[in-house]
């Protein structure tokens, strides 16, 4: 039973009888043989056969069979070429002898077929296992090196998305070490143009070019929307949206996210799923931890997201210390990790505030030791200063907070050929979207515009009476009409005029709505019209009650809203 | 002990088929060589070219089955090992004549 394939063997004896005997094996077990009658030849053989298997006998002129082994052996290089020693030696140190020079294996004289047979099929066996492993390793340099490549990348683009925007502020102290860059942690940082300062540490799973590449989206809405004057809240639900939509199942980015109002000394923060963050309250010496209340970013879906902050009012020289799970997590040589009982003993131990931040590194740093190359540690610690102190955007947004109003006044009218084909409602909303301050409000805003733009439209410009509504049969009367009339009309318009003004504490918006028609009897309407039973009615009322004030001008053609609104910045 | 094992010359026969005069014709060609080489060295006092030239010719005869004769041979190989170097005409004698019968007996197998 030969299951072996035909292989190419070097015999190499230099008794003429041997050599003959020992082909005709070889030859007979069906493989192909190549001769030499000496350690040179053999070697010369050797070189340009590359048999699979050396038969090589120890005792021979020229060059010895050892001598030819370890030549042989050098010439085949990584590849396991099986040398088996044939020998009537049979005294140990010879045989060791044969061993060091590189040989595998012996064979004695007089040769057994079957031995031999037996000892080509073991070392076949052998010579294909070391080949596929040879593959598979040339195969795992082959990733490695790609993987460094990829890693070099994620470098690049890492140190030029993720820059540390106004993290040089006085007031701010931040440490990221390489490590923790690589293993997916970023620090993102920006003004306000209300002189707050935003700022979010997340930490992505992965490491590399996988963590980097979340923090391509993160930073530029970041830095795209703070600038703008959008919410903490508003960004936290478009970086959330943006990495659910791009990154894979199980790949989310752990963060807490800080608006930090310098002049009203308020911290507005969210923690989703990094380590308590610590507020370290100057004058009472004690902390404040912020637990995280939240799913990391890029899990929920936009609808499901969570964005309710915490509010602290804090003092000047209070201090919040922000990180990811790299200090908690450091393990020391026993395996032992650092967390959050030290942490807080690094802040019980310290009687200077200004050195808890070196603190803390030192702490983290002592505990692991000198075994680590670098340490996975990410920590941010930001002062509650005044804005003066903070850096000159602050001061310069905060000196002319008073006189930070901000004005504007659009007018929109709908003509007669539009009231069928044109809604102008969306449109309207989506301008008001724009001012980030009223995205908060675009439900409420929507319901008031409605209201208002379809009594003008209904019973103003095509005149229809209310009162049809009362009963159910009405209604479809009423509906019945509307299509007709709209259908039907050629004249008459709809202006709207709406105008928004900022203040210090938020802003008022000023809705006005002209219709073509001939009002109505505003003095006598009823005033509280919410709790009727009708089946119309209540849609004034719900006005009434969500804006300010509603007023009637003219014939009561014409109504006026006032929607204020405030910041809880 | 016999001058040739049958079983182990039976085997080489049907190893090497129509190959097996040719086989017998190169053992005693490389046989008769080894003979005169080794006539040689003894003269001299290199121990070990004595012990490698019988080693050898150990090897080959034990290959076709010549009992005595690899015997003969292994003792040669081991006086000179241990540097007993007196009398090896002696024992080249023996092998000489053991030799020459092996090859009547071997000639008239093949």
């Amino acid at each position: 039973m030969n299951d072996v394939r035909r292989l190419k063997i070097l015999v190499a004896d230099d008794t003429d009888t041997d050599r003959l005997i020992l082909e005709s094996i070889v030859r007979k077990e069906g493989h192909q043989v190549v001769s030499a009658c000496n350690g040179l030849e053999a070697i010369q053989v050797y070189s340009a056969e590359k048999p699979d298997i050396v038969l090589l006998d120890a005792l021979m002129p020229e060059l010895d069979g050892f001598g030819a082994a370890r030549k042989i052996k050098e010439l085949a290089g990584d590849e396991l070429v099986p040398i088996i020693f044939l020998t009537s030696l049979s005294d140990t140190e010879s045989l060791v002898q044969c061993l060091d020079a590189g040989g595998d294996d012996f064979l004695s004289k007089p040769y057994n077929r079957i031995i031999l047979q037996a000892k080509i099929k073991s070392f076949n066996r052998m010579r294909e296992m070391h080949s596929t492993m040879l593959t598979q390793r040339n195969q795992i340099v082959q990733y490695n090196n790609r993987l460094l490549q990829e890693q070099t990348v994620a470098k690049h683009v890492f140190d030029n998305v993720a820059h540390s925007g106004c993290l040089n502020a006085s007031n701010v102290r931040y440490f990221l070490s390489s490590l923790a860059v690589f293993n997916g942690d970023v620090l993102v940082a920006a003004m306000r143009p209300n002189g707050s300062m935003m700022v979010l540490l997340g930490d992505f799973t992965g490491h590399g070019l996988p963590a980097a590449i979340g923090a391509m989206p993160l930073a530029s809405t970041f830095y795209g929307m703070v600038p703008k004057g959008f919410s903490m809240t508003d960004i936290l639900r478009e970086i959330n949206g943006k990495l659910k939509n791009i990154l894979p199942v199980g790949i989310f980015c752990c963060a807490t996210m800080m608006d930090i109002n310098f002049r009203k000394k308020r911290l507005k923060i969210w923690n989703g799923g990094l380590p308590d963050c610590f507020i370290y309250h100057h004058q009472e010496g004690n902390i404040t931890p912020v637990k995280s209340t939240h799913l990391p970013l890029g899990v929920l879906s936009n609808r499901a997201f969570k964005d309710n902050c915490e509010y602290f009012e804090l003092q000047k020289e209070d201090r919040i210390f922000v990180w990811s799970d790299g200090i908690h997590e450091a393990r020391n040589a026993d395996g032992d990790m650092f967390g959050e009982g030290r942490l807080k003993e690094v802040f019980s131990r310290n009687s200077n505030p200004e050195l808890l931040f070196a603190d803390i590194i030192e702490a983290v740093q002592q505990f692991v030791g000198s075994g680590e190359k670098d340490d996975d540690l990410s920590l941010l610690e930001i002062r509650m200063d005044e804005p003066a102190r903070v850096n000159s955007f602050a001061k310069e947004a905060s000196d002319k907070f008073g006189n930070s109003e901000i004005e504007w006044a659009m007018r929109f009218e709908v003509k007669p050929t539009s009231f069928k084909v044109f809604d102008p409602l969306p449109m309207l909303l989506n301008v008001l979207m724009e001012v980030p301050s009223l995205r908060a409000f675009s439900s409420t805003l929507y319901t008031i515009l409605a209201e208002l733009y379809t009594n003008a439209l209904e019973h103003g410009v095509l005149k229809l009476d209310s009162e049809l509504k009362k009963t159910p049969d009405g209604f479809s009367d009423y509906y019945e009409l509307r299509e007709q009339r709209i259908n039907q009309v050629t004249e008459g318009f709809v202006r709207i005029n709406i105008s928004h003004k900022t203040n210090e504490n938020g802003g008022l918006l000023k809705v006005r709505i002209e219709d073509s028609g001939e009002g109505f009897d505003h003095q006598q309407r009823s005033t509280d019209n919410l709790s009727s039973f009708g089946y119309s009615g209540r849609g004034i009322a719900l006005v009434e009650k969500l804006c300010g004030t509603v007023t009637y001008l003219g014939c009561g053609n014409i109504v006026e809203v006032a929607f204020s609104w405030a910041s809880d910045d | 002990m016999e001058h040739l094992d049958y079983d182990t010359l039976n085997t080489l026969k049907q190893l090497m088929e129509d190959d097996f005069a040719l086989l017998i014709d190169t053992f005693v060609q490389d046989s008769t060589d080894r003979i005169s080489t080794l006539r040689q060295v003894i003269q001299g006092t290199d121990a070990d070219l004595i012990r490698r030239a019988a080693h050898s010719f150990k090897g080959s005869s034990s290959n076709i089955g010549a009992l005595q004769l690899s015997a003969l041979c292994s003792a040669l190989e081991k006086k000179a090992l241990e540097k007993r170097l007196e009398a090896l005409d002696v024992d080249l004698d023996s092998i000489e004549k053991e030799f020459a019968q092996v090859q009547v007996l071997l000639r008239s197998l093949s």
